[in-house]
């Protein structure tokens, strides 16, 4: 009902974040189906017929309370369940960002991404800084790090197969990072109302198998390495 | 201190129309007067979302009855459809006109404790109103910054275009809180001062129960947001920086300040509508609510919860990420009480005689859709979940889902419920089941299919999902929910014609049309001004007596029949 609606993941930790979004939908599912389905028998079994007089339950004491006392302490282990389950991927997604090599820097401003690299020195705000309008190209099966910014308002950078998402704010650089498995071209769309261009705004992933991105590099700054 | 207010108040001069309409300190007629500014911001509210969805199914197209929409007039619909609904729909009709009717009818008062203060707090929220309504016609058109106005895009006109518009619009706001502040200060005080003789908080109903928690969570957060509009307001308007950046603010501040306010307010709306809720099912099955207690202790902790997960707004806006998990943790761990609170509900029905009357249907249709909007707000409330769907038409089912089955499913039990008891008639059943049904299966259509193009990546408050060509393929979705919200607005029309049709029309409601035990089915149907006439009601018993062994009928209110005899000690349940 839910699951199948996800777009196809291509990063490392997209799985986990998929895992967990499985997780807690079959722990609801499971509570939809009982609570509506016990709704329903209570519905159907005890509707208003003639000679059928209602009982006195009042429910207060601890020994018919149990009926649904017991049911909230199955659901406060399923929470911490959830709950232990989904910091570890928090931590993996937001918290430990891994070693890369590849560091990206991208600014959010009104009505577009700009995608900011720091060329072969691997500092920014050198010359050798070379910078793409709604465009973002990383390597596949490579970390990636990112440091995100913004210049005017609050956007949302949105990597919906990578299941990425991060909020970028003027004044400040927040660091993030990707791994994308699978080379294509993906859509990166801003999640946060941004103005009156916000609807539109969007860039493209484009994720390079191995010999892709040496050439798309030595194409880039083939200038500088000479 | 509550056996003081006996014989002699009880008389009121016929008025004339100006003291009985508009100028009126009754509790009766302002709960009337915040009842209608509610429908009508509602009509205002529903014809903004109508545009909205037309744009969205066919994007950039005339919108019939409206005009071109386009992508800045949408984010003008986005903004002021929230606004509208949450702060002067849901508001005035749950608290203000609930709160204001009941209250002094159900703990056996003849008004709140501070009638003038109540016209007060009623006209703040009318002029409130009408500046958010006059905002759409200064040079610049209305606030487009969505309903949570982040700064910096809402901070300095330059980022919308728009200047006054969105003044006014914060204005309307601080108007707005102010008359709720002022409103809740009332019902405190109130229900803590005004009760009838033998009315303890043991006893009191329990929409009463949520009414004052709904007050004491409003008077307890929202002082912040009411600090931070001033603030954003001096920032637009004399050049302070505390949410700019460049200025040395801070945007992030904020959005801390607005969901500190943000979460409370949701169970602001919600606690009411369930409490209105909790008060028809014993009547329409003939039994006891289902652990009285329980659900008093559920709220207060659900209540007390409510002011620290507020960040569960914030997992991905850029705050430290180690103060994710925390809130996380709190904000999943509020399923507990409400799921206590629903277990009690359905258990409500254990061994009940249930008649389908209509705010019986309601009140079920309400648990449904809640159950199913408070499940999804688990994969909202998981930090890593909400990586990829914070921001997505998920978001946006899920809210509808909790926040309609709370302002529809809950408040027309409530208004089907005492409409009897509020206008003397009662409202004609057939066109009620047509308005039920219609509803029901037209608000499912609308709303359910809209958790799927999230899930599949339609971020929120695009004016055109077709720009996306992870949203193009699912089109038929936006165009579906749009079809279905038709319907659900057509249905709406029913109720409309239903209400105004039964006011003259309708069969004449005796003083307790549905064999109810609580306190203000004991006044005349509609109680005069003063409610109780000559002798003020006592109370020798819990609210939900239905179905006891013993009795001679099934039920027995909780009225003593004089005070001198509760005092006297007789009767005691």
């Amino acid at each position: 009902m839910f699951l199948s609606w996800l777009p196809e993941n291509i990063s490392s930790f997209g799985r986990d974040i998929d895992g967990i979004i499985g997780l807690i939908y079959y722990i609801t599912l499971a509570w939809f189906v009982v609570t509506m389905g016990t709704l329903l028998v209570f519905i159907v079994r005890y509707r208003r017929r003639p000679g059928q007089a209602a009982g006195y339950v009042r429910g207060e004491r601890l020994r018919e309370a149990a009926w649904i006392l017991v049911p909230c302490l199955l659901i406060l282990v399923l929470d911490l369940w959830i709950d232990f389950k989904g910091a570890a991927v928090w931590a993996k997604v937001k918290v430990d960002l891994p070693q890369s090599d590849v560091h990206v820097k991208v600014t959010g401003k009104q009505f577009n991404w700009v995608v900011t690299y720091p060329g072969p020195d691997g500092k920014f705000g050198t010359e050798d800084d070379k910078t793409f309008l709604d465009e973002m190209h990383v390597p596949a099966g490579k970390p990636v790090r990112l440091t995100l910014e913004a210049k005017d308002v609050i956007h949302s950078f949105f990597l919906p197969n990578l299941r990425l998402k991060q909020d970028v704010l003027p004044g400040r650089a927040i660091p993030a990072w990707l791994d994308a498995m699978k080379p294509g071209q993906y859509e990166m769309p801003c999640a946060a109302l941004c103005g009156m261009g916000h609807s539109g705004m969007k860039a493209t992933l484009v994720v390079h198998d191995a010999t892709g991105w040496a050439t798309w590099v030595a194409e880039q700054w083939s200038g500088e390495k000479k | 201190m509550t056996m003081t207010a006996t014989a002699p108040h009880e008389h009121h001069e016929a008025a004339g129309f100006f003291r009985t309409y508009l100028y009126s300190t009754d509790h009766k007629m302002i709960a009337k007067q915040y009842l209608l500014l509610g429908l009508i911001m509602a009509v205002v509210g529903g014809f903004l979302s109508y545009a909205m969805r037309w744009q969205l199914a066919w994007p950039d197209t005339e919108v019939p009855g409206f005009g071109f929409v386009g992508p800045e007039t949408f984010n003008v619909l986005v903004t002021n459809h929230g606004t509208i609904m949450v702060f002067f729909v849901a508001m005035p009709i749950l608290l203000g006109s609930f709160g204001n009717f009941l209250i002094p009818l159900m703990i056996g008062a003849r008004d709140m404790a501070f009638p003038r203060l109540n016209a007060l707090s009623f006209w703040l929220l009318a002029l409130g109103s009408t500046v958010l309504c006059v905002s759409f016609f200064v040079p610049g058109g209305a606030a487009p910054a969505g309903w949570t106005g982040y700064p910096p895009l809402s901070a300095k006109a330059e980022y919308t275009g728009v200047n006054w518009g969105l003044n006014l619009w914060l204005l309307a706001h601080a108007i707005e809180f102010a008359a709720f502040l002022l409103g809740g200060v009332n019902f405190l005080t109130t229900v803590v001062t005004m009760r009838a003789p033998g009315m303890t908080m043991g006893r009191l109903p329990l929409v009463i129960w949520q009414q004052v928690a709904a007050a004491t969570l409003f008077l307890l957060s929202v002082g912040p947001l009411i600090a931070g509009a001033v603030m954003l307001l001096m920032d637009r308007l004399v050049g302070t920086g505390f949410f700019i950046p460049e200025r040395g603010g801070e945007p992030l501040l904020w959005q801390h300040l607005f969901w500190f306010f943000g979460h409370p307010e949701v169970y602001v709306v919600l606690l009411p509508a369930l409490g209105a809720a909790l008060e028809v099912y014993p009547v329409f099955s003939r039994k006891p609510v289902f652990g009285y207690r329980w659900i008093i202790w559920a709220t207060i902790c659900a209540g007390a919860l409510s002011f620290i997960v507020w960040a569960h707004h914030m997992f991905v806006s850029g705050m430290d990420p180690r103060l994710a998990m925390p809130f996380s943790i709190t904000t999943i761990l509020i399923s507990v009480p409400f799921a206590l609170t629903v277990f009690a509900m359905v258990a409500s029905l254990y061994r009940g005689s249930i008649s389908f009357e209509l705010p019986m249907l309601w009140g079920l249709g309400f648990l449904a859709m809640f159950t199913t909007g408070g499940l999804t707000g688990i994969f909202l409330g998981s930090a890593p979940a909400d990586i990829y769907l914070n921001s997505t038409y998920f978001v946006v089912a899920h809210f509808h889902y909790t926040l309609i089955s709370a302002v529809i499913f809950g408040g027309y039990a409530g208004i089907y419920y005492w409409f009897p008891k509020m206008f003397g008639r009662m409202l004609g059943t057939r066109l009620g089941q047509l308005h039920f049904w219609s509803t029901l299966v037209f608000f499912n259509l609308t709303f359910f299919p809209l958790h799927w193009i999230g899930i599949a990546g339609m971020v929120r408050r695009i004016a055109n999902p077709l720009q996306y060509e992870m949203v193009a393929p699912h089109q038929w979705i936006n165009v579906f929910s749009t079809l279905s919200l038709l319907g659900l607005v057509a249905s709406q029309l029913v109720f409309f014609l239903n209400f105004f049709l039964s006011q003259f029309r309708g069969r004449p409601a005796p003083a307790n049309p549905w064999n109810a035990t609580t306190l203000e089915w004991t006044a005349p149907s509609p109680p005069p001004h003063g409610n109780w006439g000559a002798s003020m009601p006592a109370v020798e018993r819990w609210p939900y007596e239905y179905s006891a062994p013993g009795a001679d009928r099934d039920w027995v209110g909780q009225r003593a029949p004089t005070v001198e005899a509760l005092l006297r000690g007789e009767g005691r349940a």
